[in-house]
Formats: structure tokens, sequence, C-alpha cells
């Protein structure tokens, strides 16, 4: 079964490649769209050392960890918001009569591999804002230095694929999945304590964009929440996944019955 | 022989939402396929026809596991469709006409490749069939061409292919002949045709080209609205709709008498009486010859097959009175039309005969 599913990567690869030119200038160009994400956040700091009772080196731990989370997630699933077209257009009748499931083949299909850049840096930017950090390390902190990336891109990708999936019931959902999966890259890059009551507790806490970055962090920091949180919810917090998993899980399942195809 | 296809009941509703006003819109369910009876034996070779909109697709798309039926039950291969699809994938072949099931960006050969490892299909008998394949459909001249610089009649016998390398018990063509120029048009008929002819591989083809038809399906079902209208032969067909054969004669002068002989139907005079065209009901032509030889000189005979066409196009016209009538529980009036939009995509008749 793996080896269906690589073939099917094989293609891809072949497929964007073949296109030699345009495959180079999208790995730059990506890079580049990473990089001033990046940039910009610097920049706020150069106007303020502390950021809502966090120092800088403290702050860039959690933009790092998010930062690293989300292009992976980008990398892997991002281009699922081409299910929209699949849908709108019926191309999905093509990989639902072969014997693979749709979702592997749909990734593995779009797989954009341009954004390996993006991915490339965003895991550059984590190592190096760890190392820039204050952390007394751990055994047990380095393991979770890198479940929190791991756990935080599958939420990533959970809310990416939940995201596209309005697409099966509303064709014209337009760009709504990408702004809740690009808003909760930025309410997930600033620690909590930036946001306000209803917007924290709905963003960060109801939707778990709070269990991303900031409470790893804190928990690699070794500081308490000033939100009230138990010291233990940073090294529980990249389980998030797992019901954002559950619940991608049981949307898609559910959309793809609805898939409609269109005339002929 | 076992069923390959059983369909009882199947139905298919789409909710769409019309707009009814400036901002209103009102939700309306349209029956794309409404009960739906079918039982395909193995290795048969089925047309399922009817015009524009009547649920051809759709009712290939509930038995490929694309769609979720409404109602009703289907399985093939023993299989339910959609709960057991990828088991069912491995065990049909599938060609839509208009949409490519290939790497747009890669050539034939490497999609040929892929699907192997997708499939899983044993190098040595993916290698066979495909061999077959090249020689039957004359593949090897493009079999390097990326698919998206094929030709509209290349790329179907690269789907055909690509539908058949890992030897599926059924095969669903969906108006695999559409847009084809003539020559590609007859090389898909005839490898579909030879396929059916091998018997181990059976065939639902959807189509409006009637050659096809004609050329191709032992068995006809014609869908209209979502029902069936007819399933049986093409003669069948021809009986139930009273198409008949007509036989045109050209003599050196008029009839003294009319010919008096049960079944035959005079229809039509021309040149003064000297070329008279009857229609005939379950008598042979050759009834008809003799008694004319016997009463007066023969120049010129020609038998006139009925068209297919003039046959499909009064079934749907009467299929469609039918079901409004039963639907709406009252009588339709005689000048009920087919709703517009909903017109028989005939290719060009072909007047006179039609070769049999």
């Amino acid at each position: 079964m793996a080896a269906a599913y690589l073939a099917l990567l094989r293609g891809q690869v072949r497929s964007q490649t073949s296109y030699r030119a345009s495959f180079t200038v999208d790995l730059v160009s990506n890079l580049l769209v990473t990089v001033g994400d990046v940039i910009a956040i610097l920049v706020l700091f150069r106007v303020t050392t502390e950021l809502a009772g966090f120092s800088r080196s403290e702050a860039l731990v959690v933009v790092g960890l998010s930062a690293c989370a989300f292009a992976c997630a980008d990398l892997a699933v991002g281009n699922i918001d081409q299910l929209r077209r699949y849908v709108r257009t019926g191309l999905l009748d093509a990989l639902l009569v072969r014997p693979l499931g749709a979702l592997p083949q749909l990734l593995a299909m779009d797989l954009p591999l341009r954004k390996v850049s993006r991915a490339g840096f965003g895991v550059t930017v984590l190592v190096v804002f760890l190392a820039l950090a204050d952390i007394d390390w751990t055994p047990s902190k380095v393991a979770l230095a890198v479940a929190a990336p791991v756990g935080g891109a599958a939420f990533f990708a959970a809310v990416f694929i939940a995201g596209a999936t309005v697409a099966f019931w509303w064709i014209e959902s337009g760009e709504l999945a990408n702004s809740v999966t690009y808003g909760g890259r930025e309410i997930a890059y600033y620690p909590m304590t930036v946001y306000e009551g209803a917007f924290r507790r709905l963003f960060g806490f109801g939707l778990g964009f709070a269990f991303v970055a900031y409470y790893p962090a804190l928990a690699l920091l070794g500081r308490e929440d000033p939100l009230g949180l138990p010291g233990w919810v940073g090294w529980v917090a990249p389980a998030v996944a797992l019901p954002a998993a559950g619940v991608a899980a049981v949307a898609w399942r559910v959309g793809i019955r609805h898939y409609r195809s269109t005339g002929s | 022989m076992s069923a390959v296809i059983e369909a009882s009941a199947l139905r298919k509703e789409f909710t769409v939402r019309v707009r009814t006003g400036r901002l209103r819109r009102t939700r309306r369910t349209v029956t794309a396929v409404d009960g739906i009876d079918l039982v395909v034996e193995r290795g048969e070779l089925l047309g399922y026809i009817g015009p524009n909109g009547a649920g051809k697709s759709t009712t290939l798309k509930m038995m490929t596991g694309i769609l979720t039926p409404s109602g009703g039950s289907v399985r093939v291969c023993g299989l339910a469709p959609v709960p057991q699809r990828r088991r069912l994938a491995r065990r049909i072949g599938v060609v839509f006409g208009q949409r490519s099931l290939l790497w747009w960006d890669l050539p034939l050969r490497e999609s040929f490749d892929l699907l192997r490892h997708i499939y899983q299909v044993p190098a040595g008998d993916h290698a066979a069939r495909l061999r077959r394949c090249r020689q039957r459909l004359e593949l090897d001249e493009f079999l390097d061409v990326p698919v998206r610089q094929l030709s509209l009649g290349q790329r179907m016998r690269g789907e055909i292919t690509a539908a058949l390398l890992h030897g599926p018990e059924v095969l669903f063509l969906d108006e695999p002949t559409i847009g084809l120029d003539l020559l590609s048009r007859e090389a898909v008929r005839g490898f579909i045709a030879e396929l059916g002819a091998r018997g181990d591989t059976t065939v639902v083809l959807t189509t409006h080209d009637l050659n096809d038809i004609e050329r191709l399906c032992r068995r006809l079902v014609v869908i209209d609205r979502g029902r069936v209208v007819h399933d049986g032969t093409l003669e069948s067909l021809h009986e139930r709709f009273g198409s008949t054969r007509r036989v045109v004669v050209d003599l050196d002068e008029p009839l003294a008498e009319p010919v008096d002989l049960p079944g035959v139907t005079l229809v039509g005079t021309a040149a003064q009486g000297r070329r008279l065209t009857f229609s005939l009901d379950g008598v042979g032509a050759g009834a008809l010859v003799a008694r004319l030889a016997a009463v007066a000189e023969l120049r010129d005979l020609s038998v006139v097959e009925p068209a297919i066409e003039t046959v499909v196009a009064r079934l749907y016209t009467a299929g469609s009175r039918d079901t409004a009538a039963s639907r709406a529980g009252v009588a339709a009036g005689p000048d009920a039309e087919p709703a517009p939009g909903r017109s028989w995509r005939a290719p060009s008749p072909t007047p006179g005969t039609t070769a049999g």
C-alpha cells in the first residue's frame, strides 16, 4: 500500500519538476514569504523589548514553535485548499475510482514541493530561537522541543483538512477555510497574554491555538502561566493534535458522502 | 451466468438552490435517478443511453462508488460501491470521456507505470495487457509524449488502456467516443467490440453516438428522467416503437390494383405511381417482392432499415410523457413536450439504409 502512495508522490515530483524554471521561482518566492513573516515580528521587537510580560527571547520561542509547526503542516497538507477546485470541477471523481484513500491521494498529488523551502526555514528559525533563549535543557525538554512542533504541525494539518471539507457542502466557500488556518497561525505566533477575554477564550482555548506554541514554550522556559493553568499543561499540549485530528477525520468522512460530482 | 451488477430501486436526489429573487433562494430537490432496477450478467456489453440529464452518469457514479445513493441498493462484483470503494476499484475500470484520469504532465508510458504501482499489478500481467493495448490501439507513436500534448483521440486510447491495465472485471465507459474524429472513433469502437466479444469483461457503455450502439450493444437500457424506459435488444426496441423496415420499388408501369398482403402497408407513391414505398410489419421483404414481381415489371428495389435515431427520439418523447403523467397522477396532454434543453444529440442522420 505504501508503495502505491510512493508511486503517486513520484508522479507528483516528476510532474512538478517537469516545469523546471517555474519550480525554482516558486521555491525562492516561498522562502521569501516566510522570511518576511519572521522579519515582521523582529521589527516589532525593535520597538519594544517586552511583549505582554514576555521578553524578546521568550516570545521568539513561541514564534519559532508556531512558525515551524505551521510551515511543516503547510508543506504536508497545505494544498488541501485545492479540494475546492476538485469538488467544483468534479476532478475528485478521478481519485475516487482508484483503490486508494481519497485524502492521501489528494495530498500526494498536490504535495507542494515548492513549500519545502518554507518548512526548512521554519525548522531553522525554531532551532535558532531555541538556542538564543535561556533554556535549562534536560532530556525531557529536548523531547518536548521535538514533540511540540510535531504536535503543532499535526494540529494545523487537522485545521487545514477540516476547513477544506467545507467545500463539500458549500462550493462557494472561497477563502473562508484559509481565514481560519492563516488566522490561527497569526494567533499562535504571539503569547496568549497579548489577547483579551472572549477572543482569547474562543481562539486560544476553544479552537486550541494556545496549545500549539504558547504552552509548550512556557514549559520549555520553565515559566508559570500568567493565565493560571497548571504547569503540566505545557507538557501535554502537543496532544491537542489528537482531538483535532478526530474532528478533521469525521468532517472528511461525512463530507465525502456529500460529494455531488458534476453533470456527466 | 452470474450477475455482476445488481441495482434495485436505485435513487439519487440532489438538493439545488434556485435563485428566486435578488437575495432569496429556495431549495429544490431534483431527482436524477428515480428508482432504477438493473441486472447485468457477466460478459454482457450493455448500452446505457438516454438524453442529456437523464441520469446516465449519475447511475455510473453510484456504481463506481463516487456518489452515495439516496435510496435503493446497488452491488457491483458483489460489493457495495461506496463502503467498499477501494476493494471495488481494483475490480473495475472507468473511463470518463469528459475527464482525464491520466497524469497531465507525464508521458503515457509513465502514467501506465504509476498505475501498475497504484493497483499493485504483477509486472508480467501488466506488461502483457499493455502490449495488447499498444498493438490494438496503436499507442506506440505517442507513448512518450506528455498527456497534455496528446490529441483527444490519442488521449482517449490512453485512457482506455489505463482502465484495463489492472484487468478489471467490469469496464464502465462514460461517453468514450465523445468529440473523437471518425478514425479514432472507429479504433475505439473496434477495440470495445473485441473486448465484448472475448466475453471475460463486462462492459457498460453510455453514449450519445447511435452508431456505437448499433455496432456494439446487444442489450440496450434506455433511461429518461431517471427511469428505465426500455430494457432489451435493439430489435425489440424497433418492434416496440413500431419502427418498421421499408421497401421502395420502382416499376415500369403503375400497379393495376393495390397489393393486398397482411402486414404490408402502402405508405407512399411517387413518379405517377411508378415508385411505391411499403412498410413491413412482421412480413419479410421477400414475400412482398415475390408478390410484386408476379403482377408487375420491377425495375429497381431497395430495403430501408429503420433509423435508430428516430426510434430513440420517439422513445424519449414517449418516455417523458409517461413519467410526467405518472408523477403528476394525471394524464398529460398529447402535446406534452420534453423540457427544453433535453434534446437528443443525434449525429447527422444517415439517410437511406443503415449498415446492419
